[in-house]
């Protein structure tokens, strides 16, 4: 096989289509992040609010068969557990990288605790069907159809929430305040912004998204749930949040390039490159410090970035 | 340097210290309390009672010889990782990278050892524990580098790092060092058995005449024929060598200043960022001799599930546990690792006797890390309370001539900053 024809076989249509949808838990995830960020709060617990939104999502379906009930119960998690987050970040004024690493231990035991308790043994559930959009689905040019008309509609969402969320930050009132808060809060409260008021908005979204970044692993992606399902994504997620320098639109390609360099390991070890399946495996971490290394200058990066906001100081 | 901080001592001062001790460790064990409240509901939930689920727990933590042997067999990596933890957040570094470098120093170390199986012990046992300590310190001190020198946030890069670090291990046990005996297409990935001369010994303690019999023990020697290891005594003679760098040093003294305030250490002439690689070396060398220590002291040979779970059993998060438990001090690490050695040794016996799953300490554990952290605000409010009070504190006052650090650790949680 010349070098063109193994291209070949390893680009291809359902190559790209993966990378959208695994896309989807990392965009949720990243994008609910960036709220949190861009007003100065780094939540580092994203992994363990996904594992209960995963979770919560999964026994929503497995005991009702709703899909919809399932969407809301890790919704409903996810803000919960948002404000928890916000209530130790905020008001406590507890030191954040710390008690990220806290909620994630509480996501990952509790969700396995649950998990064991309610369902036992590891079980599938009806998921998301994909939405083959009329006419749209059937184009056969380049793939087209199969990458990008014939997702599950949780796909949809993920990638509408970009445009969402920039226009948010860029062309609202609620997002001017969230940047003023982010980057200068004493500014903001002399103008009288609430900076309380702004950072448990934006824990609680970026909770409901963590939520939702769950769901979309444990009802559509892959359709079960065990323990540690996330291995880290959340992680991952909030990484590319500085990877993608704070802005929506970066935050989108980063989880497109790591869900993509994802994708193309399933297909190589598919059609037997002679790669040891470890450094696949492995390539996306890689990629991610050096893009770290790269976003390191950080001019974009929220100035009180982690810094409990006091009023009088 | 030494001369730096001259303590006057009144009579009393001992007196005060105690008090102001104790009152300092109030909310961590609040939070204790708080954590095992919420457990108790759990339980409940789970229609067990919490008198029965924590009985359990203690009895199979510490109920018998073999149990106290392994709440210390579980004890020992992660008061080895904690000391590291101490240090590096004393730095102000947050590793999280406690299970790679824990990884690195396993393959690093085995390797050693597999290598120089004919050399004598009293050579080959050393350097196969160096290589450990040496691996993980180089694989903490790159996520130092890159926080030092291109700004990139170490708790992500230390995370992405422990993703590497198995994978690495999967690549090698599968290949360069797999079990020569293993080879072949279903083979299990783990290495060759190390020499029986190179396992570090198991510990027994030799008991006067007659006090086996007064606690009916079966042996004549403490811990005889369980897997006790002397891992344990290395870890503890480390943390108070650790305890000794970090308050009575001029390496330790400038980890702890550039944690403090990085800005004052600049303008005091400290070198900011080679202290922050030197933080991170610390961290990972001593959590790279945890995962030496397994090997040699309990495992015998590297294998693996595939996880860093099915190596490391998590000791390299729980250590973060234990170090804020233990107030960030290594000493303090020492009861903290036993007391959460015992928690989830007493958690697998809750779940054979009463099918409570063991993944609740998990849970409990992040609990016990968010009340710690948050519970800051209580201790700095006490604080602020006290000195508005008035009530001049003539414990131990500081004659300073360099910028103020207490002389003793002040037992603050998460005093590092991100």
């Amino acid at each position: 096989m010349n070098i063109l024809e193994s291209l070949g076989t390893v680009f291809t249509a359902s190559v790209a289509a993966a990378t959208l949808r695994l896309a989807t838990p990392y965009l949720f995830a990243a994008i609910g992040e960036t709220f949190g960020q861009r007003s100065g709060l780094l939540n580092l617990g994203v992994d363990g609010i996904m594992l209960m939104g995963a979770f919560f999502a999964f026994y929503a379906v497995y005991a009702t068969g709703s899909l919809l009930l399932g969407l809301a119960a890790a919704l409903l998690i996810g803000a919960l557990l948002g404000l928890a987050m916000a209530f130790i970040s905020v008001t406590l004024k507890a030191k954040q990288g710390v008690s990220g690493i806290g909620l994630y231990l509480f996501g990952l035991g509790m969700s396995e605790l649950l998990f064991q308790t309610l369902v036992g043994t590891p079980k599938s559930v009806e998921g998301f069907p994909p939405i083959y959009i009329p006419g749209l689905s059937d184009i056969q040019f380049l793939g087209i159809g199969q990458i990008f008309f014939s997702q599950n509609i949780l796909v949809y969402l993920a990638f509408l929430s970009v445009p969402i969320s920039a226009f948010i930050f860029n062309r609202t009132n609620f997002g001017l305040k969230i940047r003023a808060v982010g980057q200068n809060p004493a500014a903001a409260d002399a103008m009288d912004v609430s900076v309380t008021r702004i950072r448990y908005a934006t824990q609680i979204i970026g909770g409901m998204m963590a939520g939702l970044a769950g769901a979309s692993l444990s009802i559509a992606l892959l359709d079960v749930f065990q323990q540690n399902l996330t291995n880290g994504m959340g992680f991952i997620a909030v990484a590319l949040v500085y990877f993608g320098r704070w802005k929506p639109l970066g935050v989108m390609l980063g989880a497109l390039l790591f869900s993509f360099v994802n994708a193309l390991q399933l297909q190589i070890s598919a059609v037997g490159i002679q790669i040891p399946p470890e450094f696949s495996t492995m390539a996306p971490y890689v990629i991610t410090i050096i893009a770290l290394v790269f976003a390191g200058k950080q001019s974009e990066r929220p100035t009180a970035l982690t810094v409990p906001f006091q009023r009088g100081e | 340097m030494n001369g730096a901080f001259q303590v006057r001592t009144t009579p009393t001062s001992w007196f005060r210290t105690a008090g102001n001790r104790l009152l300092d460790a109030a909310p961590l064990l609040i939070s204790l309390a708080l954590a095992f409240l919420i457990a108790s509901g759990l339980l409940l939930a789970l229609n067990v009672s919490p008198i029965d689920g924590f009985s359990s727990m203690l009895q199979g933590a510490f109920g018998s010889e073999n149990t106290i042997a392994e709440t210390l067999v579980k004890a020992t990596p992660m008061l080895l990782v904690a000391i590291g933890i101490c240090i590096s957040f004393r730095g102000g570094m947050i590793n999280v990278g406690g299970e790679g470098q824990m990884i690195a120093g396993a393959v690093a170390g085995i390797t050693v050892a597999l290598s120089l199986s004919t050399t004598p012990p009293i050579v080959a046992v050393p350097l196969s524990i160096l290589a450990g300590f040496v691996a993980g310190a180089l694989y903490g001190g790159l996520a130092g580098w890159l926080k030092a020198f291109f700004n990139v946030n170490e708790i992500l890069s230390t995370i992405m790092l422990n993703a590497i670090a198995v994978q690495m291990m999967n690549y090698l046990l599968n290949g360069p060092l797999l079990d020569p005996t293993e080879v072949g297409v279903n083979h299990v990935p783990k290495t060759a058995r190390i020499a029986e001369q190179l396992q570090i010994a198991r510990l027994s303690i030799p008991l006067p005449e007659g006090v086996a019999e007064l606690f009916s023990l079966q042996n004549a020697e403490l811990f005889a024929r369980t897997r006790l290891h002397w891992g344990l005594i290395l870890a503890i003679v480390l943390a108070v060598l650790a305890y000794l760098l970090l308050w009575r040093t001029t390496i330790g003294y400038r980890i702890r200043a550039v944690g403090e305030n990085e800005r004052a250490a600049k303008y005091a002439g400290i070198r900011v960022r080679w202290n922050m690689v030197l933080a991170m070396m610390f961290a990972g060398g001593f959590a790279g001799l945890a995962g030496v220590v397994q090997v040699l002291g309990l495992q015998y040979r590297l294998q693996t599930d595939g996880s860093a779970m099915g190596f490391t059993a998590n000791a390299g998060f729980n250590g973060i546990v234990v170090a804020l438990f233990g107030g960030l001090n290594p000493l303090g690490a020492i009861p903290a690792s036993i007391f959460f050695g015992g928690l989830l040794v007493g958690a697998q016996k809750m779940q054979r006797d009463l099918g409570v799953p063991a993944a609740l300490i998990t849970s409990i554990n992040g609990m016990i890390v968010i009340f710690a952290v948050s519970s800051e605000y209580f201790r700095a409010m006490i604080a602020r309370r006290r000195a508005l009070g008035g009530g001049s504190m003539p414990g131990t006052q500081a004659v300073e001539s360099r910028p103020k650090l207490p002389e003793n650790p002040p037992d603050v949680i998460g005093q590092a900053t991100l």
